[in-house]
């Protein structure tokens, strides 16, 4: 299948040599909702990073191609990528806290770009914020949007986050462990509030998360990443019935809230680990890392 | 209720320190082994004539009599007589301060547009040759204090391409009157750009002088600071909303890197200040420190005492005022 | 990030063997200055006034680097003026980092009553003019080599006090600090088994900067004319004369104002290599 976002054989390394991602392939359809699953580590971020143009100095893609919307970003020329990914895509970011701007007010956080970059005017940018702000179910929203991020929670700063995502109104939006720094009762509220959101406005998602409950929730298909490398991608249903790769197995198993709420955590059996270590140790003997 | 208490324990050590100055510089200046009244006469002068003079400034009390007499003195504004030039202390004072002040902005000014054009020069070009340039300049700027920096200039612009006067404040020949001292501000207002110009020429290499080690400090300080900025989510976040490198940087970094440089320019500031007093010597301008020296040389106990508390005050208010700016530029604080 | 940082910190080795040269070559010719001097520095021989440059058409020969205003050898008085530059900075700077580092280092481990202390001291200090302050005591202790050395004692401990209490804080603050006092030891001997060597690489850099700071102080002085006795050649005096003269015999000015930058950058740049040789956890 080639998705709104497809990504084909991305090879992203240290500029020291050690690979970070290798030839990872996913898609994300239009109008679906695909979940990136991985432990810390695995390099899931990087992908995100990679498409959004946003890889630590110290990491370069090495191979592959990025197509978002028909056109490969890989051949793009810097600026033109930067806008393409401004116009179409957005970030709903890990922490909340640290992700607005202290010394500015929300309100100008969200109007900016769409004045600056999409050439809204200002009276328009700020209905857009404040319907919006409404729509994540912030209470009085004009005031909020005179506020500074230290007067507001990291539930609401989060909702914000949201919001401003879906602005613009992007086809791609990349939510990287949007719950993960959040309190566990905020993390089920703002979890509905990303799907409702996603459906009502038709957007596409790559959803990062190491959580596969979470996956469970909201993603249509999903890419099992290990080490650097996809290991598994399929539809929702499938994976959870039919889990092919060992790891997924594993992966599974660790989770507690699917298949059995009571049960207890299997750790993944080393016994996995290291096969799926060989595994990725074949693979860079036959792509010649 | 927490920042009037802090107003109230500022307000106290302020004045603890200038006390503290005071004195000093009165048990200092008062061991003194050369008798400052017997070098004001004439060589023929009698015993009485100096015994005369010294009543009449004191002198033949004990120190602590003179501290008291000299603090009531203060208390109702009154910093005694030059001894050298037989005027009041507060007037011949206030009459250079404001030669010293212009320089002292000035020279900020520059410090602030040569380091923060640094910084982000350093930044933006981050991890490059270009910002191992700015790291070596910085270093180099820094180690070499103002008055090697003035010595280094007069070489450059005084002589080896005389663009700029070397000593003085303003050209004799301009012969205009100024109704305050104030006259690069008054020029200005009045719009004399003849005038301003002169004044440039005459405050341009003392001012430099006095701001590269500032500009230096300003340098490393904000790029250190920008760079970490650098590495936020907010700043990522920008970056995805299709901001170019130059838009995140300036408006998005930049406004969160300046506070926790601010109370260190503060402080660096005030030795900037410090330094006009040598760099006015070195230049022939004619401001507060100039003045400070000729004194000291002269023994001139009142002046001294005056100009040196006047520094005290300044620094004070410095420090005072970057505590404020960093109150208001916090929006943090602002609303607390 | 960290291949970036590892080009940047390359040149240090290079930035001390440099600094050290210079340094090595201006105590060799303090040490040697009778034998290499090519004339004697007090000599005045006024129909060689103002004689430019070797290389200059129409010089004497003897004298490299020209002639003052009254006839005297440069380069013999640059020299000469090295031994007391070098004694200033040797023993003004280690008198200045012994007493402030003591005072900074009790201040900011002990705390309490003898931190306020010495805080209030170095508030009352950081409100004069360094340089003011400087002459002013300069003008009450009247001239001389010991006079100056104790100006730069008296106007500068507080950079080490200051440098050091804060070091020494966020020493004292560590983890290890209080296992080694639960282990038995006394404060005072904590102090100077746990904090000390941790705050010693600033403590050096602190110092070579501060004989950098000791030799312009000097010259400030010697500039305005306070230094030791006025025929004594010094590099301050020799800049104040140049400085008159600057558009008649630029020379006077230009030597030994380049000895004097060569060396208060040696300084400050030795201290900021061996910082970095020696400090086990840089930045």
């Amino acid at each position: 299948m080639s998705g709104f976002l497809s990504i084909r054989n991305l090879t992203v390394r240290l500029k020291s040599g050690v690979t970070i991602l290798r030839s990872v392939s996913l898609d994300v359809a239009q109008g679906q909702v695909h979940g990136l699953v991985g432990e810390s580590g695995a390099g899931k971020s990087m992908i995100g990073k990679a498409v959004l143009g946003t890889l630590p100095r110290a990491l370069q893609v090495t191979g592959g191609e990025i197509w978002l919307d028909g056109e490969n970003l890989l051949a793009l020329p810097h600026d033109t990528r930067r806008k393409r990914i401004g116009a179409t895509a957005a970030l709903i970011p890990q922490d909340p806290l640290t992700a607005l701007n202290p010394s500015k007010r929300i309100g100008p956080q969200i109007t900016r770009r769409l004045v600056d970059i999409l050439a809204w005017t200002r009276s328009d940018a700020e209905a857009r914020a404040l319907e919006l702000l409404g729509e994540v179910q912030i209470p009085d929203p004009a005031r909020v949007m005179r506020s500074y991020p230290h007067e507001l929670s990291g539930g609401m700063r989060q909702r914000i986050l949201i919001a401003s995502a879906f602005a613009a109104e992007p086809k791609l939006i990349i939510a990287d462990e949007p719950t993960t720094a959040l309190d566990v009762t905020v993390q089920k509220q703002i979890l509905r509030l990303i799907a409702d959101m996603q459906v009502r406005h038709g957007t596409s998602l790559l959803f990062v998360t190491h959580d596969l409950g979470v996956v469970s929730k909201v993603c249509d298909t999903l890419s099992v990443l290990y080490a650097g490398k996809v290991v598994e991608e399929a539809r929702m249903h499938r994976f959870f019935m039919r889990p092919i790769h060992p790891y997924s197995r594993a992966l599974l198993a660790a989770t507690p809230t699917y298949l059995d709420p009571t049960g207890s955590l299997t750790p993944v059996p080393e016994s996995v680990i290291s096969a799926v270590e060989e595994e990725v140790r074949l693979h860079d003997v036959r792509f010649g890392t | 209720m927490t920042l009037l208490r802090a107003f109230l324990i500022r307000f106290v050590t302020t004045i603890v320190t200038l006390f503290g100055v005071a004195v000093i510089v009165f048990v200092v200046i008062r061991v003194v082994p050369g008798n400052p009244i017997a070098m004001m006469l004439p060589p023929g002068a009698t015993d009485a004539d100096i015994a005369r003079l010294e009543e009449q400034y004191g002198f033949d009390k004990s120190i602590f009599e003179q501290f008291l007499i000299w603090l009531g003195g203060v208390m109702q504004g009154n910093f005694g007589t030059s001894i050298s030039l037989r005027q009041p202390v507060s007037d011949l004072v206030l009459g250079r301060l404001p030669a010293t002040l212009e320089l002292s902005i000035v020279a900020l000014f520059i410090a602030v547009a040569i380091g923060g054009a640094l910084a982000l020069t350093g930044t933006r070009y981050r991890d490059t040759k270009t910002e191992g340039a700015v790291d070596v300049t910085a270093g180099m700027a820094l180690s070499i204090p103002d008055f090697l920096w003035g010595l280094i200039l007069i070489l450059l612009f005084g002589v080896l391409w005389p663009v700029f006067h070397i000593s003085g404040r303003i050209s004799p020949s301009l012969n205009i009157d100024f109704s305050t001292n104030f006259y690069l501000f008054e020029a200005l207002v009045r719009l004399r750009f003849d005038v301003i110009a002169d004044l440039i020429g005459h405050m341009f290499m003392p001012a430099l002088a006095l701001a590269i080690p500032l500009a230096a400090i300003i340098a490393q300080l904000l790029k250190q600071s920008l760079k970490e900025t650098m590495h936020l989510d907010y700043v990522t976040l920008a970056r995805t909303k299709g901001y170019g490198e130059n838009y995140v940087i300036t408006r998005e970094a930049l406004p969160n890197a300046v506070l926790p440089t601010l109370t260190l320019v503060g402080v660096q500031f005030t030795f900037l200040i410090g330094g006009t007093v040598i760099i006015e010597r070195l230049f022939s301008y004619e401001g507060l420190g100039n003045m400070a020296i000729d004194a000291v040389i002269n023994r001139d106990l009142p002046l001294i005492q005056g100009i040196v508390i006047l520094f005290a005050l300044l620094f004070t208010l410095v420090n005072l005022f970057v505590d404020m700016l960093y109150v208001i530029l916090n929006p943090r604080l602002r609303h607390a | 990030m960290r291949d970036a940082r590892g080009e940047v910190r390359r040149p240090i080795g290079l930035r001390l063997w440099l600094s050290g040269g210079w340094l090595t070559l201006l105590v060799l010719g303090a040490l040697l200055a009778p034998w290499v001097a090519p004339k004697d520095p007090l000599m005045q021989d006024l129909f060689l006034g103002r004689m430019p440059p070797f290389w200059v058409a129409g010089t004497e020969p003897g004298y490299w680097l020209g002639t003052d205003s009254l006839g005297r050898d440069v380069l013999s008085r640059i020299l000469y003026g090295t031994r007391l530059a070098l004694i200033v900075a040797l023993v003004a700077g280690t008198l200045t980092c012994l007493i402030g580092a003591t005072l900074g280092l009790i201040a900011g481990y002990y705390r309490g009553w003898p931190d306020r202390i010495i805080s209030r001291f170095v508030d009352i200090w950081m409100a004069f003019p360094p340089v003011l302050f400087a002459i002013l005591l300069i003008a009450v202790l009247g001239p001389g080599l010991v006079s100056i050395i104790i100006a730069i004692v008296v106007i500068d401990w507080t950079r080490f006090a200051r440098v050091v209490r804060a070091e020494a804080m966020s020493q004292g603050a560590m983890d290890y600090v209080a296992s080694a006092q639960v282990a038995g030891r006394t404060r005072f001997g904590t102090m100077l088994t746990e904090i000390l060597p941790n705050v010693l690489p600033t403590i050096v850099a602190l110092l070579t900067l501060e004989m950098g700071i000791a030799v312009i102080v000097e010259a400030i002085l010697s500039f305005v004319n306070l230094s030791i006795s006025t025929d004594s050649p010094t590099w301050g005096g020799m800049i104040a004369e140049g400085r008159t003269s600057v558009h008649q015999a630029w020379w006077v000015l230009v030597f030994p104002l380049i000895t004097l930058f060569l060396t208060v950058l040696s300084f400050s740049q030795l201290g900021e290599g061996l910082k970095d040789r020696f400090d086990p956890v840089l930045r």
